[in-house]
């Protein structure tokens, strides 16, 4: 080895680690300011209009931003519902919608049609289920959703007509204006009693909830 | 220069004595451009618009071309770097001429993706990315170009 060899090592290597310290920099950075924003902005975590799986007066809330069409929420979704089994007193999850991909809004306004009727859940779980047939990605079809939502009981009619009120409108523009105000760009997003995650998978998810459940508990 | 084993052309690489540390700065300048491409685009999350690929295109295999280059301290690899270089050059002075405004909007061959005069591509207060990358890709020529004087033959 000349030095010419271990001079371009050694600038590669110290690229490397200055582009690694500075990505976990960035990173730790930006979720102080969102855990500082989402402090700021505690009202918005929680309308009364969302829809709450699990008792309502259950001391921990998870709040996830959700997106029908996404399929990491898809994948989540028994993530999550295995995690509230656990802790089946303690545990309540608060569903807010991130309508990011196309189409998205129009389911939206299906499960909170489904929520009129007291469906809510059965044509969630029936939504998701389908989700690869309606939500591709090159050719989003949220109208095939009202087929599942009518095989999982629902009654398409009136549906139809509450998903035409106005309120559906403002429903979905005030969940818009929360996550643009607290600072979520991806779906899911998981808030557990108003921390966010300190990076993002099952298990960091699973983890804050221990901690959070231990704490109320005590 | 007849070769050891009697060749007419050369085989063995031009291994120039002086002049070396152009040709590491070259490359170093490469690697830093490319290291922070990929932290606007990867960590900050940051999608790079259709001119941005293009500029990326010719920027990421200079750090290939110019490393074995600065490595094996092989004239060849500046000659073969220059064509990249100079493209980079031509992309990212009309992209910044785009977003000076000195080029028609309509001009602008985006497609999906985010919009490459969209005032989006600015970090650090207020410095453009493709200024940036202009910045880097002329820096290369100009040091290339040095060594390639100091080193010819």
């Amino acid at each position: 080895m000349n030095t010419k060899k271990l001079a371009v090592g050694g600038i590669l290597m110290l690229v490397i680690a200055a582009f690694v310290a500075g990505m976990s920099f960035y990173r730790k950075q930006t979720q102080t300011a969102q855990d500082q924003t989402v402090r700021t902005e505690q009202t918005r975590l929680v309308r009364i209009h969302s829809p709450v799986l699990g008792p309502q007066s259950a001391p921990v809330t998870i709040v996830e931003f959700f997106d029908p069409a996404c399929e990491t929420c898809r994948a989540f979704y028994p993530i999550v519902k295995n995690l509230m089994a656990k802790y089946p007193q303690d545990v309540r999850l608060v569903i807010r919608y991130a309508p990011f991909h196309q189409g998205s809004d129009q389911v939206v306004k299906l499960l909170e049609a489904a929520k009129r009727q007291g469906k809510y859940q059965q044509v969630l779980e029936a939504v998701l289920q389908a989700q690869p047939t309606w939500a591709d990605h090159g050719r989003p079809n949220p109208d095939l959703t009202f087929e599942i939502a009518k095989a999982a009981g629902l009654d398409i009619e009136r549906a139809r007509e509450d998903m035409a009120r106005p309120e559906m409108q403002a429903l979905l523009a005030q969940d818009v204006e929360d996550l643009t105000a607290l600072q979520v760009k991806q779906t899911p997003t998981f808030f557990v009693n108003g921390r966010s995650l300190p990076s993002f998978g099952p298990d960091q998810l699973a983890a804050l909830l221990a901690e959070e459940v231990a704490k109320a508990r005590r | 220069m007849p070769s050891a084993r009697g060749e007419h052309d050369n085989p063995a690489p031009p291994r120039p004595s002086t002049g070396w540390a152009w040709l590491l700065a070259a490359w170093a300048v490469a690697l830093v451009s490319t290291f922070a491409a990929l932290f606007i685009g990867e960590v900050m999350g940051m999608a790079p618009c259709q001119l941005c690929w293009y500029q990326r295109i010719l920027m990421f295999p200079l750090v290939v071309i110019l490393g074995m280059a600065a490595f094996g301290n092989d004239r060849r690899g500046a000659i073969y770097a220059m064509p990249l270089v100079l493209g980079g050059v031509v992309v990212a002075a009309y992209h910044s001429a785009l977003i000076a405004g000195w080029v028609p909007q309509w001009w602008i061959p985006c497609g999906s993706g985010p919009s490459c005069s969209d005032q989006r591509l600015v970090i650090l207060g207020d410095i453009q990315i493709p200024w940036l990358s202009l910045l880097a890709f002329a820096v290369i020529v100009a040091l290339l170009l040095v060594y390639l004087r100091k080193t010819r033959s």
